[in-house]
């Protein structure tokens, strides 16, 4: 009888599966993954090698000595524990964060642009301090731009209606209105002293707020040839909720990490980051396997360094609020040990 | 050397380690890395008396020597020159 194995389930559940079970999990996981998105499966020998990171009952995992890498951060903190500064401060000096992302907690471009002053104040501050290098976040957040939030008709609203063409002419206004933003922000940002500016959640309204990221991107290199860019997408797959936008000929909708990656670069990214989803009701070895199967092209490919979204419901870490370390490192190691990335 | 210059990780490793004089293993040694830091003057944990004292550079010191010792672009050290040798004139 085979021994039981503590190990988790997508949404954070603390299950026992046998080492034969979570066998068949990592199996089944990466070809679902394959069938997903048309890549290879993973190999024999490093599903052997995901299980014996899975079929461990030990409370923690690492990646071997000499195989760390770099861990980046979107918005640094709770902003519950002192000022933004001492945020900065505490990831850098206490959890070994290699880079640092100052944030508003309405963590998007339309509400940061309107306080951009302040947080300008507290970037020259902050740059006092710390030492890694420190940078200014926040989502593109297309939906902002719509009624009653913003000018623009709600798309969501007019696609039910049947109103493509009008839905359409919304998203591409939207469009422009974000990456206006972006662009402001980061020239004020650049101004006050950041390493790098932070597009999270690229694409979370679809392919219009992607192509938005990508525009931004595109002016923000020009405008600053150093400055480091860092993009984070909000999922697996970019959703044609207007399906015929395009970014240098490309369409967007439909788009998976590899070619995501590759119009980042192109647009002038230092850093790409794939957010894999996580299905709750399968186990991590399931959604660990399927992410880097989904990854692993992205990956091969790469330009620039790839540092793997890994958090809530993403990277195959659980999709709970506070994600379990033992579930978290495992889905951490796995995915430097397979996909041999720049980072996390 | 990822984030401004959009190296690979090996790629970064290998030009961190020649700049400072080290392997990449030691990298990843914080026993190693805590007297390269020193030597350096690139910062590091913040414990008064202990491992820091005040005559290692923190903050933006540091910075200031972590852009010289790797020749990359640090946006807050440009920034910092300038402003700290701007000067405005007074408007009597």
């Amino acid at each position: 009888m085979e021994a039981k194995i503590r190990t988790r389930m997508g949404d954070g559940a603390l299950v026992e599966m046998t080492p034969s079970e979570i066998r068949a999990d990592l199996e089944a996981g990466t070809q679902a993954g394959a069938k997903r998105c048309k890549a290879p499966e993973l190999s024999g020998a490093e599903l052997d090698h995901l299980a014996e990171i899975f079929c461990s009952n030990s409370r923690f995992t690492g990646v071997d000595i000499g195989d760390e890498v770099v861990l980046s951060f979107d918005g640094c903190g709770s902003q519950d524990l002192g000022t933004r500064i001492h945020d900065l401060q505490y990831y850098e000096q206490y959890l070994c964060a290699d880079s640092l992302e100052l944030y508003h907690h309405d963590y998007s471009y339309k509400p940061a642009k309107a306080v951009t002053a302040f947080e300008q104040v507290v970037m020259r501050q902050a740059q006092f301090v710390t030492t890694a290098p420190l940078g200014y976040g926040a989502m593109p957040d297309l939906g902002l731009y719509t009624v009653p939030d913003g000018p623009v008709p709600n798309w969501s609203e007019l696609l039910p209606l049947g109103k493509i063409a009008e839905s359409r002419a919304a998203q591409e206004e939207a469009v422009e209105l974000a990456a206006a933003d972006i662009v402001f922000v980061a020239d004020e940002m650049v101004e006050a002293g950041i390493e790098f500016i932070d597009l999270d959640t690229a694409g979370a309204a679809g392919d219009a707020d992607f192509l938005a990221s990508l525009l931004a991107i595109e002016r923000i290199r020009a405008r600053h040839p150093d400055l480091g860019i860092q993009i984070g997408m909000a999922g697996e797959f970019v959703l044609g909720m207007h399906g015929e936008l395009e970014y240098d000929g490309v369409r967007l909708a439909g788009l998976w990490p590899l070619d995501q990656m590759r119009l980042a670069a192109r647009a002038g990214a230092t850093i790409f980051g794939p957010a894999i989803n996580v299905n709750t009701g399968r186990s991590i070895a399931w959604n660990v396997a399927r992410t880097l199967t989904i990854a692993k092209p992205c990956c091969e490919a790469a330009t620039i360094p790839v540092h793997l979204n890994g958090g809530m419901g993403v990277g195959g870490v659980p999709m709970h609020v506070t994600p379990a370390g033992d579930a978290t490192c495992r889905a951490s190691r796995a995915a430097v040990d397979i996909l041999r990335l720049d980072g996390l | 050397m990822q984030i401004t210059r959009g190296m690979r990780l090996a790629e970064a490793k290998d030009y961190v380690a020649a700049r400072l004089g080290v392997s990449t293993l030691d990298l990843s040694d914080p026993t190693v890395m805590l007297d390269v830091r020193k030597e350096f003057g690139l910062g590091g944990i913040l414990e008064s008396g202990e491992i820091t004292d005040v005559g290692d550079p923190l903050g933006i010191e540091a910075k200031f020597n972590i852009a010289a010792v790797l020749d990359v672009p640090v946006n807050c050290v440009s920034r910092f020159r300038d402003m700290a040798s701007r000067r405005r004139p007074v408007q009597i």
